[in-house]
């Protein structure tokens, strides 16, 4: 957990990390709260908070009784939102990095190439 | 959500000094909640008022829906882990076990057991020939066993090591998500305890300077850093909690910044860190008015 942000956003980042990752298949079932409070030794009700930002975006749904599943389709939704996201976190900081380090737009294309065929 | 405690206008004087200074606030039942600040800063007595244990100068106080004084059908719902708690003397340890269910109808035995085994206390031993860390043990096993709907821990772990302590979270909140209940923590470890609470009550000099969630608390400060001139330009007309320069650099302790704000410092050059709980309460109990005015 890092200090920045609010501990429920980065729980329910964590879950759709594990969606992304193969972790948590979809129509699986998620582990209640109370085992993610105690994995990640925080307050239940802030894992709570967690959960239901993904269950009230449909991320996530609830069977009475039973638990909480992955939704079906539910890792196309996520990867489609944070590929939104993606330019602002992550190019645009590499941009202003490389200027810094004078790194011209050739040498960055460059090393992107040779990393992803690594 | 209802209230377990509520205090509104709550003072305690000891002859000239205001230990609690005119504090009003509320804690939700079912939460469990930080009352953190410096040594002498009111806690205690804060939470000796609210347990009965001592009577306000002015002011009322709540625990319930009842004022707690004197009033067995709150006191009974109360249990209250003292830092230094005092047994009778000749006390073992497993007379203290056996004693607490005559006081908390919710005492679990079997849990009580489980927790001597794991912090490793004697059992036999009698209470004053107890280690510091020992004898804080006994105040969170009976704390825990007890399971009494408002549970006041006043710095629990003294002496504690550090395995006991996690050993202490762990257990608090397995059992809590198991049978909730209000739980107020008070302790210096803020950082330790941080991730643990909802909310964060914050007494100082005798006064409640935050009384906010957790999550709000959690990103409401920034470590701004940079050239002074790009800090200067940046720090105007914002909210400075602290400064710090070495060299040409600067460093700024600003409050909440939006996302703009964000891309501002960003696009000026400057690093931005997160500050913990643990850092934002340093910073605003720790520097006199004096001290703010001269840095600003």
């Amino acid at each position: 957990m890092d200090d920045s942000r609010p501990i429920f956003i980065q729980i329910a980042e964590q879950i759709e990390n594990d969606i992304l990752g193969g972790a948590l298949p979809e129509e699986s079932q998620v582990p209640s709260t109370n085992e993610y409070a105690s994995f990640y030794r925080i307050n239940p009700a802030t894992a709570g908070k967690g959960v239901n930002v993904l269950i009230d975006s449909g991320i996530l749904y609830k069977k009475r009784g039973i638990g909480m599943f992955v939704a079906n389709g539910s890792r196309a939704r996520i990867i489609a939102a944070r590929r939104a996201q993606f330019h602002a976190e992550y190019i645009t900081p590499l941009i202003t990095e490389a200027r810094n380090l004078d790194i011209s737009p050739e040498e960055l294309t460059d090393m992107i190439r040779k990393e992803g065929n690594s | 959500m209802t209230a377990a405690i509520e205090a509104t206008g709550v003072t305690r004087r000891f002859g000239s000094l205001r230990a609690v200074d005119d504090v009003t606030f509320s804690i939700e039942e079912g939460a469990i909640c930080g009352l953190l600040g410096r040594n002498g800063a009111g806690k205690t007595t804060l939470m000796q008022l609210l347990t009965g244990q001592d009577f306000v100068s002015a002011g009322s106080i709540s625990v319930f829906g009842q004022s707690p004084v004197e009033n067995a059908s709150v006191l009974q719902n109360v249990c209250f882990i003292k830092e230094s708690q005092k047994y009778p003397e000749d006390f073992k340890v497993k007379h203290v076990l056996k004693s607490a269910p005559w006081f908390f109808q919710n005492w679990d035995a079997d849990f009580a057991d489980q927790l001597v085994e794991e912090f490793r206390l004697p059992q036999g031993r009698k209470i004053k020939k107890l280690s510091r860390g020992q004898l804080s043990s006994v105040g969170v096993i009976v704390g825990l066993a007890s399971r009494a709907p408002l549970t006041i821990f006043d710095e629990p772990y003294l002496g504690l090591d550090a395995v006991a302590r996690q050993l202490f979270y762990d257990r608090l909140l397995a059992d809590y998500a198991l049978h909730p209940r209000t739980v107020v923590l008070s302790t210096h470890l803020i950082d330790e305890v941080s991730n643990l609470l909802e909310h964060v009550l914050v007494i100082d000099n005798g006064r409640i300077i935050i009384d906010d969630s957790a999550d709000n608390l959690r990103g409401s400060a920034t470590a701004v850093v940079g050239t002074k001139a790009a800090v200067d330009e940046f720090a105007r007309n914002r909210q400075v909690l602290h400064r710090d320069n070495i060299g040409g650099i600067s460093s700024a302790t600003i409050g909440t910044l939006s996302d703009d704000d964000r891309k501002a410092a960003a696009a000026a050059g400057l690093e931005l860190s997160a500050v913990s709980l643990q850092q934002l309460i340093i910073r605003k109990t720790g520097t006199t008015e004096k001290e703010i005015e001269f840095s600003a």
